[in-house]
């Protein structure tokens, strides 16, 4: 890694790029990983909605499953999951399990 | 409180707060700080007072902030925002900006209830256009958990230990919400992170009545490292803490007050209060509590209810 000279950090600590807390994938502090069964969801957005980390990715779409028609779709993004495992706490049908990350 | 949001599938997508920020796994704040940014818009400047949210989301040189946002010390927050909000008054009178921007302080307990507290009643003084935010995690987390005057009585913390000589915490918490209504400011109100669609409406009014003055929002999000209890119960400690009516959800509306389900359910019938003992005995801060000092926080969430119940029929 190569650090930044000095006229090349701008005045007064300011951070130019919005979001660049993305750079730190904060996966490894996983111990717990949810896995999230799609035959089982009954898309209501409460994982969605209460994750800290905003890691549950909403995907919009026609989605067919066991013969029902879906208009969304949630996947979760590893590369950021902290696995606290509140989604899975708050799943009001169990479609979320927390395994032990191999 | 308007209601804007009508189900969770009307709150909005787009999301301003990055992942890859630090908190640690399951914290109730960062909840808060998704919900924020989402309702308020990229049209908001955010003004956040050191504190937990500044400490693990700007670790330099990153940020997980997508709005605009100045960092400042505990005590001034309220005050930095009053700057801008003047800047952009005069920037306005000036023709030189025409669109509305938000001026939002973001602050926690600490930065609220003790060190922060003249600033904030400065700027509600004077009367100027921008929203609080409080984050109330009920102590000082990021530095290891020392008490704040937020803490509720009998907490164990770092700097109020449990032992012979005392039993957590000796003092009550504050009543930050009092001391703000005190103020008659045009808006100011309770939420909780188990209550999103409630919380994203309040702010969504508040927001609006920034207008008139200065709004204030009081937001409970549990800590899983200082309340002691396993990360995946964030959400259902704040929700049990709305059930049991340890954290009423109310608002202050143009001096009306009003409860909010569920708690205006659990005023009109203390049946449909859950024992407050559910609410404790998940977390690891009230471990050591015996049944009688337990009887004695329930009277004083009763007697709470009671106030706020009587206020709201006024």
């Amino acid at each position: 890694m190569s650090l930044p000279k000095v006229h090349e950090i701008p005045i007064g600590g300011i951070i130019t790029e919005p979001g660049s807390s993305r750079r730190n994938p904060t996966g490894g502090w996983r111990s717990l990983k949810p896995v999230l069964h799609d035959d089982r969801c009954i898309r209501c957005r409460i994982c969605w909605m209460y994750c800290p980390e905003g890691t549950i990715k909403e995907i919009k779409g026609e989605f067919v499953v066991k013969g029902k028609k879906y208009q969304y779709k949630y996947e979760i993004d590893y590369t950021y999951c902290k696995g606290c495992g509140i989604c899975a706490h708050e799943c009001p049908v169990k479609a979320i399990e927390m395994v032990p990350e191999t | 409180m308007k209601v804007v949001f009508k189900t969770v599938w009307d709150l909005p997508a787009e999301e301003l707060f990055a992942s890859g920020h630090r908190a640690c796994a399951g914290c109730g704040p960062a909840i808060a700080m998704r919900w924020l940014t989402k309702v308020a818009g990229p049209n908001t400047i955010v003004v956040n007072a050191t504190g937990c949210m500044e400490v693990t989301t700007t670790q330099y040189p990153e940020t997980a902030w997508m709005v605009p946002y100045l960092h400042v010390a505990f005590e001034n927050a309220a005050a930095a925002a009053s700057g801008i909000e003047a800047a952009i008054k005069t920037l306005r009178r000036k023709g030189l900006w025409s669109g509305k921007t938000n001026v939002m302080v973001i602050a926690g307990d600490g930065g609220t209830y003790d060190i922060g507290l003249q600033s904030l009643s400065g700027m509600l003084e004077r009367g100027h256009r921008v929203i609080y935010v409080l984050y109330d995690n009920e102590a000082y987390m990021n530095t290891g958990i020392q008490r704040s005057g937020s803490t509720p009585k009998y907490a164990w913390t770092t700097t109020t230990p449990v032992g012979k000589a005392i039993r957590g915490k000796i003092q009550r918490k504050k009543d930050i919400m009092g001391i703000v209504v005190a103020h008659r400011p045009p808006y100011a109100a309770t939420a909780s992170i188990s209550n999103l669609v409630d919380l994203s409406n309040k702010l969504k009014t508040a927001l609006e009545y920034t207008e008139e003055g200065p709004t204030f929002l009081h937001i409970l999000a549990p800590c899983p490292p200082g309340w002691r209890y396993p990360e995946e119960r964030t959400v259902e400690v704040a929700r049990l803490a709305v059930e049991t009516g340890y954290f009423p959800l109310w608002e202050y509306d143009h001096g009306k007050v009003r409860l909010n389900p569920p708690t205006s359910a659990i005023a009109a019938d203390p049946k449909r209060r859950r024992p407050l003992k559910e609410f404790l005995k998940i977390q690891g801060r009230f471990a050591h509590l015996t049944d009688a000092e337990i009887e004695e926080l329930e009277k004083d969430v009763v007697a709470n209810l009671e106030y706020l119940a009587k206020l709201a029929s006024l």
